[in-house]
This record gives structure tokens, C-alpha cells and sequence, in this order.
């Protein structure tokens, strides 16, 4: 054997994550395609998934990577909705409103993120809730929405309903595939190190020097900036805004179920998450109160017996890995010591993870 | 306004009530119960049941119903929290957080949509008053609740420090590991404490039924109210929550009087307020102020 071979070799992907590359990119081209194809009703339900995507993926960032667990998010959901009506009612176009919005969103939560976030675990957690809730009576307060009656986004009538119904979908997708993108490239690049760092020890990567708080703002501020887009998206695709339904908790208790169901703290997770989430809602949505049950009593028994997760569990066991956003150190199964490398540290070197 | 102040007063001793259970609960385990508002609701659910179906008074239906909290609460650490809390800080938020929408959603499965309150079933004690100097008329139920209130945090207050229990449910709280040593069953005291803490939920929903209507979903905000009268207090001191309580109360009348809508809005504010200055003074302001010392002391 050559020295070469006998030294660990750092991988950042792995054979199925190429092919998974070029498969990612051939589902957004179909994608982008499919209103072609697709009824009205498909339309606006595959829009749908594309907004669960993004609470999930947003709601992981911040919990599954930044270790902040939040039951307020629904704040920036609704706050996202709140502002692409008042914009629109200033007279901005509305699908620019809807991007402007959650710019407004993102530069509300960092002054919200220099207070939020010297709080900790459970005291965030609530705290968001408070502020979601205060939000709420605030926005109510706002004449245009008129307290719980709400209002609608009544520019959005003058596209005809079609081209309306696809332009949502594809800045739906659009907006998917961006935040996606954005998440995957600072998970990946020099931010991901810190991130994953802060997320196993908050207090040993303080110590090495990792800016816990500076990157903990950058993955809140992500997190409201995404959120608000997808509650913007939301009230384009229902026309109607009623601060009761936007600022409801049961958003977070969405995202919280497909992040713990798909797999917290993995990439790939929160996607699968909301894709079961998706397929759940349309088997089962119409059971109403049970189908609410149900939602509750599988995130306590994921918590309690599968926390890491389907993709999690998954990842562990068979070392898949589609989108690796981390670095795995693969020790040469030939090398000359390698009968004296014990098999559980092959597993820790596997489980060096995203 | 010397009226809406002693009023003001009063609700705290509901806050309080409310209150207790959770910074209890936070102070030894260091665990924040998400269902907490929806156990409380469950426990107003049940003495209705009780007192609807069998005539049965609620303050009789207690008897009934408080055992039951304990044997929830001795249940919940047992099964959900202890499993739980191994996974690390956060992964008890998202169970209590779930079980919270599992309670609110079989309460509605059950009950249906409509508000409920206890006030039929307690006679005329529900707008019964007394005069005080100055003509402020004070509800007799307020009043018991404030008396309730201040009983509780002395009771759980001496049992605390008096008793071998209360001592052990302290010893795990400060350290779970040093306290097994010298022979206190760490899991015992923590499932006690969770009982303690399920029927002063349990006791809070009774108030809460007494004093105003409920519905499936009330209990979202009883735990913002709970949480914001426990992080006023200092979260971990119980005689801080009576404070917090009774300082959350006022700051809702305030904003009552400033807005029509205004109840709300001055109870969250003023908690962010107080959130404020104790994180720019680094823990040192209030929080240090209110802290009980028997913690540390004793």
C-alpha cells in the first residue's frame, strides 16, 4: 500500500451526493415546467408544499443548527403577510410587495435578535411566543385590517386568474430554491463550521473563537427573512389576511412536526419533513380535530423515541448522505493499521455529520 | 382608580396561582412545561364535567380532581419529561409543546367549541362582594383566590424547607448527582415535584373556571401569563411570583385604561420591559432583587 492511501481522506461528498447534484437540478427544471400540466387545483397545492419547504427549512435552521427553539415564528409568518398588504395598499406592485415584505421582516428581527437572543432554551422558546402574540394585537390594531375581519389583497384582482395562479407558484419555487441555496452554501461554507460547532457546544466553540451570537443572528435573521416570504406567498396564493389565522401558533406547531418527523438538524431532513407533512395534510387534512391529534401525539413520540428524526435515523445507520453540507473523514479500510481501528470509530468518523 | 388598583391586586393572586406550578417546575428540573396552560384547562374541563353531569360542586369536585392532577403530573415526569430531558434542553419544549396540541385538540374532540365556566356551579359566591373604605366593592371569589394563592406559595414554601421531602425535591434541584449520593432518589423527588406542581395547575384551572369562561384553546394564553408572572418574579422564586402576578395584573389594567384593546397589550409589554432591564443589568436587576434566598442560604 502506498503512504498516500494509509492517511484519512476528508470527504465533502460522496458518489450518491453527485448524483443527487444533477437530480436536484433536472426536479426544479420539472418543476418550473409543471403548470403546464397540472390542473389549477395541483397548482396551487404543489405552491402550497413549496411554502412548507421553506418553514421547515427555516424553522431547522434555526432550531436543528442554531440550537434556538422557537414557538413564535408564526410572528415573521404573519408579519410577512401584514406588510405585503400595507405595501400593496400604498400602491406597490403586489408581487414586488411580497419580496419587499420580508425584506422589512429580516430588518425587523435583527434589532428583535441583539434582545431575544440572550435568552435561553425555554425562556426563547416562550419569549417568541410572547412577542408573536403582541405582534398580533398590534397589527389588529391598524385600521386597514380592521381588527380580526381582516382584508384582502385586493390588487392582486387585475391579473387574470391563470397567469396570477402560475406567477405565484413559480415565485413560490423561486423562492424556494434560493433560500434553499442560500442555506446550503452557509452550511457548507466557512458559517457551517461555526454553526454546527455552536449547535454540539455552545460554550467549547465560544472558546475557540467561534462568534456564537454574531452567527446565531445571521441564522434568526434567516430564519425571519424566509419566513416572512413564505407568509407573504401565503396570502398571495389566499388573497385574504386575517390576523388570526396568520399569527396562529399552529404555523410553528407545522414546522416543529416536519423538522422533528423529516429528521432536526439535518439538511435534507426538514425537506423530507415537509414533503410528509405535505402528503399527510392531503390524505388526512379533512379529519379535522383528529387529524390535529395526530399532528400532536407523533411529534411527542418522535421526541421522545426517534428525536434524530426519519433522515437523522437514516443518515446514522447507512451513511446516506444526498446534499452533504458537512465533512466526513474516511479512514482507508486497507491501511495497515486498520485492524486495530476499532469498527465504533469508523461509526464516529461517519457520524462526523451535517 | 384606588378601586382598579386593589382589583388589580387581586388578579395577581390568579397569576400567581397560575404561575407557581411552572417556575416550580423550571426551578427543580429545570424543564418549561408547554402543556402547563392546557393542563390547567383540562383540570376546569374535568370539575365541570363533575359538576355538570353528577352535580357534583366544584370545590367538592376538587377532592376529586386534584389526585388526579397529582397522578398526572407524577405520570408526565415519569413517562414523557424524564425520557425527554435526556435528549438534551430542547427536546422537552418540543414534547411538552406537543402534548400541549394533542390536550387543546381531544379537549375540543370532547367539549366542542363552545365557552364554559364554573360560575353556575358555585352559587352566589360568582358576584357576591364586600364594601371596603373608600366604596371599592372586592368579589369574594378574588378575594379566595388571592388567599389561595398566598397559602399555596407559603405552604409550598414550608414544605420546602421543613419538611425531609421538600428538603430532598431542593437537594435534586441544586444537583441531581451530589444529591444521589447521600441517598435522595433523584427520580422520586423529581416526579413529586411534578405532582406538587400538576395540582397547583390543577387548583389554577379551578380558578380559572370560577373567574371566567374557557374554551379548548384557553390555554395558550394562561402559559404566557404564567411564563410572563414567573420571568417578572424571577423565575424560581415563589414568592417572586406573587409579585410578578400581581405585577402583570396592574400592568394590564394600565393598558385597559389607556385602550380599549389595551388588557393584553400592557401585560406583554411590561414584561418586555422588565426582560429588558434585567438582561441590560446582566441578571443583577430585578431578578437579583426578588431572588429568594432560601435557595442559596439554606
Amino acid at each position: 500500500m502506498s503512504a498516500v492511501s494509509t492517511s484519512p481522506v476528508i470527504e465533502r461528498g460522496t458518489p450518491a451526493s453527485r448524483i443527487s447534484a444533477i437530480a436536484v437540478v433536472v426536479i426544479i427544471v420539472l418543476l418550473a415546467d409543471a403548470p403546464q400540466f397540472l390542473s389549477a387545483g395541483a397548482v396551487d397545492r404543489m405552491t402550497a408544499l413549496f411554502i412548507y419547504v421553506i418553514l421547515a427549512a427555516m424553522w431547522n435552521a434555526l432550531a436543528g443548527f442554531g440550537g434556538l427553539v422557537s414557538v413564535g415564528q408564526q410572528v415573521f409568518f404573519g408579519l410577512g403577510a401584514y406588510f405585503a398588504i400595507r405595501l400593496a395598499d400604498a400602491g406597490l406592485n403586489p408581487f414586488a410587495s411580497l419580496f419587499v415584505s420580508a425584506i422589512i421582516v429580516g430588518a425587523i428581527s435583527w434589532p428583535m435578535s441583539l434582545f431575544m437572543l440572550r435568552l435561553r432554551n425555554g425562556e426563547f422558546a416562550i419569549g417568541m411566543w410572547v412577542i408573536a402574540a403582541l405582534t398580533h394585537l398590534l397589527v389588529n390594531l391598524d385600521r386597514l385590517v380592521q381588527g380580526e375581519t381582516g382584508t384582502s389583497l385586493i390588487s392582486l384582482n387585475v391579473y387574470d386568474a391563470g397567469a396570477r395562479r402560475a406567477t405565484i407558484y413559480w415565485l413560490a419555487l423561486a423562492a424556494m430554491t434560493a433560500l434553499l441555496a442560500i442555506l446550503f452554501g452557509l452550511l457548507r461554507g466557512s458559517t457551517g463550521a461555526a454553526i454546527r460547532a455552536i449547535r454540539d457546544n455552545e460554550d467549547a466553540a465560544a472558546s475557540v473563537g467561534v462568534r456564537v451570537t454574531g452567527t446565531k443572528r445571521l441564522l434568526f435573521v434567516l430564519a425571519a427573512f424566509g419566513i416572512g416570504i413564505a407568509g407573504a406567498l401565503w396570502l398571495a396564493t389566499s388573497i385574504t389576511f386575517q390576523p388570526k389565522t396568520y399569527f396562529n401558533v399552529q404555523w410553528t406547531a407545522y414546522m416543529i412536526f416536519m423538522v422533528l418527523v423529516g429528521g432536526i438538524g439535518t439538511f435534507e431532513g426538514a425537506i423530507l419533513g415537509a414533503l410528509l407533512f405535505f402528503l399527510i395534510e392531503t390524505w388526512f387534512g379533512g379529519t379535522g380535530v383528529w387529524y390535529l391529534i395526530g399532528l400532536g401525539a407523533t411529534a411527542v413520540l418522535f421526541s421522545l423515541f426517534l428525536p434524530r428524526g426519519l433522515w437523522g435515523t437514516l443518515e446514522e445507520r447507512f451513511g446516506l448522505r444526498l446534499l452533504p453540507v458537512g465533512y466526513r473523514v474516511r479512514l482507508p479500510a486497507n491501511a495497515t493499521d486498520s485492524d486495530t481501528v476499532p469498527t465504533s470509530q469508523q461509526a464516529t468518523a461517519h457520524r462526523e455529520k451535517a | 382608580m384606588s378601586n382598579q388598583i386593589v382589583q388589580g391586586i387581586l388578579l395577581g393572586g390568579y397569576y400567581a396561582l397560575i404561575a407557581c406550578g411552572l417556575s416550580f417546575m423550571f426551578s427543580v428540573m429545570r424543564i418549561i412545561n408547554l402543556a402547563h396552560g392546557s393542563l390547567a384547562v383540562f383540570s376546569a374541563y374535568a370539575l365541570w364535567w363533575l359538576a355538570s353531569r353528577f352535580h357534583i360542586s366544584p370545590f367538592v369536585g376538587l377532592l376529586i380532581v386534584l389526585p388526579l392532577m397529582a397522578a398526572i403530573g407524577w405520570a408526565l415526569q415519569r413517562f414523557l419529561l424524564e425520557r425527554s430531558a435526556r435528549g438534551g434542553a430542547l427536546l422537552p419544549i418540543l414534547t411538552t409543546f406537543g402534548l400541549a396540541i394533542v390536550i387543546d385538540n381531544a379537549l375540543f374532540e370532547q367539549f366542542g367549541a363552545d365557552t364554559r365556566s364554573l360560575a353556575p356551579y358555585i352559587g352566589s359566591l360568582s358576584y357576591d362582594s364586600w364594601e371596603w373604605p373608600g366604596s371599592i366593592y372586592v368579589g369574594k371569589l378574588a378575594v379566595i383566590m388571592f388567599a389561595a394563592a398566598v397559602t399555596l406559595l407559603g405552604g409550598l414554601q414550608l414544605f420546602l424547607t421543613r419538611t425531609r421531602l421538600g428538603r430532598s425535591i431542593r437537594a435534586t434541584s441544586e444537583d441531581p448527582d451530589t444529591a444521589g449520593l447521600v441517598g435522595v432518589d433523584a427520580r422520586r423527588a423529581n416526579a413529586l415535584a411534578a405532582a406538587i406542581a400538576m395540582v397547583t395547575v390543577g387548583l389554577a384551572g379551578a380558578f380559572l373556571g370560577m373567574r371566567a369562561t374557557f374554551d379548548p384553546y384557553t390555554g395558550a394564553p394562561q402559559l404566557l401569563f404564567a411564563f410572563e408572572a414567573a420571568v417578572i418574579g424571577g423565575a424560581g422564586s415563589l414568592w417572586g411570583t406573587l409579585l410578578g402576578g400581581i405585577v402583570l395584573a396592574l400592568a394590564q389594567t394600565l393598558g385597559a385604561q389607556v385602550h380599549p384593546q389595551g388588557f393584553l397589550i400592557g401585560g406583554h409589554v411590561a414584561f418586555l420591559i422588565v426582560l429588558f432591564i434585567r438582561l441590560s443589568t446582566s441578571g443583577l436587576g430585578l431578578r437579583g432583587l426578588l431572588r429568594l434566598p432560601a435557595r442559596k442560604t439554606t
